[in-house]
């Protein structure tokens, strides 16, 4: 039966139901159902997450201070950028300022994470959904060289280079163990890279998990350790000594030389490598302009990447901040997130029990009190569950709105806010690209446009990585040492009961937490994740949220192999990694995928 | 030579944990002997790929689900890994971690030698709890054998006269599984 929802999407879910489904967690369940028509056409799209709980059940009562390292631990891929949202939500809270060291070490943290994050989510997860790698096996490698000489100066790219690449791949694929690639839709439809083009996107796989590594080494110069960096409430964990040799954990020259260099090498892999390939990749399937979802019209970003210590006003955010809604690009709106009537989340459609669920919590308030049913329409049983029932609860994930609205968040809503606000360090690099691949303005909101301001953000991050070491060696070289202020470290400098927001852009989007401090412990805690936003459930108007959104109107080449599904779905680097499987109606295993 | 002793696993959800406490465990029971790191791998993924190519023996604890009695401890070695954690519903973390595997492989720097310490998981959707009773008991006999695999490799740690205290521990900030694991406040 069609429907429309109050923002604008026709849904009918009258036709055959495909359900791709989570098989093993990593960092959370996902699961997408869509209905699609006579013609494979994908005409309703229900977006589920099956895992989340709130962080307050295991964060009530214990230190503030302490509170980054539990929520390092919600995921597995985005750490430190929780971690960050937590340290400056309690300093929100208490009112601790920290130095303007702390503050450069932070953004390069964090501008660390948003680079490794995009390469390796462009590489080894996305990538994947555009490039055939079995298609590599029968490229010509002089071909290949000169396909890869036309469009980048990188060095790597002699005939004999891709000829001994393609024999270890040869090698790697016939012992049986394809690994990372053993979950892919090799010869699908809609894969339409040459061999050639395929041959060159493989061998930067490889050269982007080899590289990878060395980027993460700055998290090991300011963390003191890789994985999972150490934090501090007022600052940064590491001192500075600058004629230092070595001692533990302190900031050095010499370490402070290595983290320059890695942040030339990434400058230069991003803007050799990474750019010209989604160049490359994107002008095959310029046809290929589904997916944009909520992009053209409700768009929102915190912003982050504070020029200024302590200043979170828009105006010393480098990433953009401000919500765009009803496509109204001359009207951004700015953000409260400690207004009640602004952020709030809804559980009308999600697995949770609120007094009453007509309205909306804002995170200071948030309860997380669960409530698994399915709906009268379901299918299956609480354990195996065939089919949804979207009209009733179906998501553990809850429904936040800014304003009521449902928006988009992540890379190309930053973009799109930026473009916006007419900000030239976004917009040109906007303009060339659609210029260089004779595009207009609007195939921007698609899932391509996603994966594009994903590329064209890491390039931007490169380079504001060396901004902020350079500010950072300035600064050390002018005298100041400070990374820390302890002034309110102890319980007692702090009030009875305080209340604080913590916000940052993670690589997919906008973060917050919120918390209660109560008598020197966590009364309650909040995070809203990226994830929940464009992933989000119908909300009490039924308004859909982004992935919904995102997956209407495209053609499928072969609903049981739903290749185009996971592009769309992986252009938001969703925060669920998880191996999934495909299902038939009746639940018979039809395929593995992996989605992310 | 470097070895690498890894634990892997969501400390947050209960049994899912083992792996990282089980590393937590080794860390202030015994001394490492020389060129043998201890690595609390949490859900690291990728992150991890660094670390595991650089070692010439990996030795892996996780929660792994065999069907087996919970608490049940299964080591695997060498080649079997690989085929082990191909398998449906293998471990909680086959992807991520087989990944970290195989991207070393392509690498061209697998670690030479790999065993993997498995325990049979009981509960794994209690969002903030404790290991349960079964895992928790199976933490020594995992130590055992762990040092067991270490002495054929050479590399045999010694027990510690006195464990560390919690502030030496591998987890700090009032994750170290003593403090995790304290009776919750209006839990629930």
């Amino acid at each position: 039966m069609g429907i429309e929802t109050p923002n604008g999407f026709k849904l009918d879910n009258a036709g055959r139901r495909i359900v791709v489904d989570p098989v093993t967690r990593i960092e959370g369940h996902m699961r997408v159902e869509v209905n699609v028509d006579a013609d494979n056409v994908i005409r309703n799209a229900v977006s589920t997450g099956t895992m989340w709980r709130g962080i307050e059940v295991i964060l009530k009562g214990r230190d503030p201070r302490d509170a980054w390292a539990f929520t390092e631990r919600i995921c597995g891929v985005c750490t430190g950028t929780h971690a960050l949202t937590s340290v400056r939500a309690v300093e929100n809270a208490l009112g601790i300022d920290i130095p303007e060291n702390a503050n450069s070490i932070r953004n390069i943290m964090q501008l660390t994470l948003q680079v490794h994050d995009h390469l390796v989510h462009f590489y080894h997860l996305h990538a994947l959904d555009w490039v055939d790698v079995v298609s590599a096996l029968s490229a010509d490698p002089k071909a290949t060289s000169a396909l890869a000489q036309s469009i980048s100066d990188w060095p790597l790219s002699s005939p004999g280079y891709f000829r001994d690449l393609q024999g270890r791949l040869k090698k790697f694929v016939e012992s049986g163990q394809l690994g990372p690639f053993k979950n892919g839709y090799w010869g699908h439809a809609a894969y339409k890279l040459p061999p050639e083009a395929n041959l060159m996107a493989v061998a930067h796989y490889l050269e982007a998990l080899d590289f990878q590594k060395e980027i993460v080494k700055i998290h090991t110069v300011y963390g003191g350790k890789n994985p999972h960096p150490n934090w501090l409430v007022g600052g940064v964990p590491s001192p500075i000594n600058v004629d230092g040799t070595g001692a533990v954990g302190a900031i050095n020259m010499e370490r402070l030389n290595l983290v320059s260099s890695i942040i030339d090498q990434t400058i230069a892999f991003t803007e050799q490598v990474y750019l010209p390939d989604l160049k490359a990749i994107g002008s095959f399937y310029k046809d290929w302009l589904y997916g944009g979802g909520l992009s053209s019209t409700s768009v929102m970003s915190y912003g982050d990447i504070p020029e200024h210590a302590n200043d979170y006003s828009e105006a010393s955010l480098k990433l953009p901040r401000g919500v765009i809604l009803d496509g109204k690009l001359d009207d951004i709106q700015p953000i409260d997130l400690t207004d009640p009537d602004e952020v709030q989340e809804f559980v009308t459609h999600s697995w949770y029990k609120y007094p009453d669920e007509t309205r909306g919590l804002h995170p200071w308030d948030g309860v997380t009190e669960p409530h698994f049913e399915l709906g009268p329409n379901a299918r299956g049983t609480k354990t195996n569950i065939e089919a949804l029932d979207e009209a009733a609860k179906y998501s553990f994930i809850k429904s936040p709105r800014w304003k009521g609205h449902a928006v988009e968040v992540g890379p190309l809503a930053r973009y799109v806010i930026g473009y916006a606000q007419g900000k030239a360090e976004f917009k040109e690099p906007v303009d060339r690209l659609l210029t260089d691949l004779g595009l207009p303005l609007t195939a921007l909101f698609s899932t391509l446009g996603r994966t594009a301001a994903r590329a064209l953000e890491c390039q931007w991050a490169a380079h504001q990585l060396r901004y902020f070491q350079d500010k950072l060696v300035a600064n050390i070289k002018a005298g100041d040492l400070s990374t820390a202020n302890t002034d309110k470290w102890t319980p007692d400098t702090w009030p009875k009961e305080a209340k604080g927001v913590g916000f940052t852009e993670a690589p997919r989007g906008a973060l917050g937490h919120w918390i209660r401090i109560k008598d020197g412990k966590i009364d309650n805690y909040q995070a809203v994740v990226p994830t929940t936003w464009n992933g989000s459930p119908r909300d009490p108007a039924g308004n859909i949220g982004a992935f919904e959104a995102a997956l209407l109107d495209t053609p499928m080449a072969d609903p049981e192999k739903p290749l185009e599904i996971l592009r769309t779905l992986h252009s938001f680097d969703p925060c669920l990694a998880c191996s999934t499987h495909v299902m038939s109606e009746d639940g018979q295993d039809m395929a593995t995928v992996t989605v992310r | 030579m470097t070895v690498l002793v890894l634990g892997i696993g969501n400390i947050l959800w209960a049994d899912e944990g083992f792996g990282v406490r089980a590393v937590e465990a080794f860390h202030r029971l015994y001394a490492m002997a020389d060129g043998v790191d201890l690595l609390d791998g949490g859900t690291q993924g990728l992150y991890l790929v660094n670390r595991v190519a650089e070692a010439e023996r990996l030795l892996v604890f996780d929660a792994i689900d065999y069907g087996l009695k919970p608490g049940t401890l299964k080591v695997v070695r060498g080649d079997e890994v690989p085929k082990f954690t191909g398998a449906k519903k293998m471990s909680l973390h086959q992807t991520g971690f087989q990944e970290v595997l195989s991207a070393a492989d392509l690498l061209g720097r697998p670690p030479r030698d790999i065993a993997l310490i498995g325990c049979q998981p009981l509960d794994l959707e209690d969002w903030g709890g404790p290991l349960t009773g079964p895992m928790a008991a199976s933490i020594e006999p995992a130590l055992a054998a762990a040092v067991d695999v270490l002495a054929g490799w050479g590399v045999a740690p010694a027990r510690r006269a006195d464990p560390l205290p919690p502030e030496n521990g591998l987890l700090a900030n009032d994750i170290d599984r003593a403090a995790y694991e304290r009776p919750r406040v209006d839990a629930g």
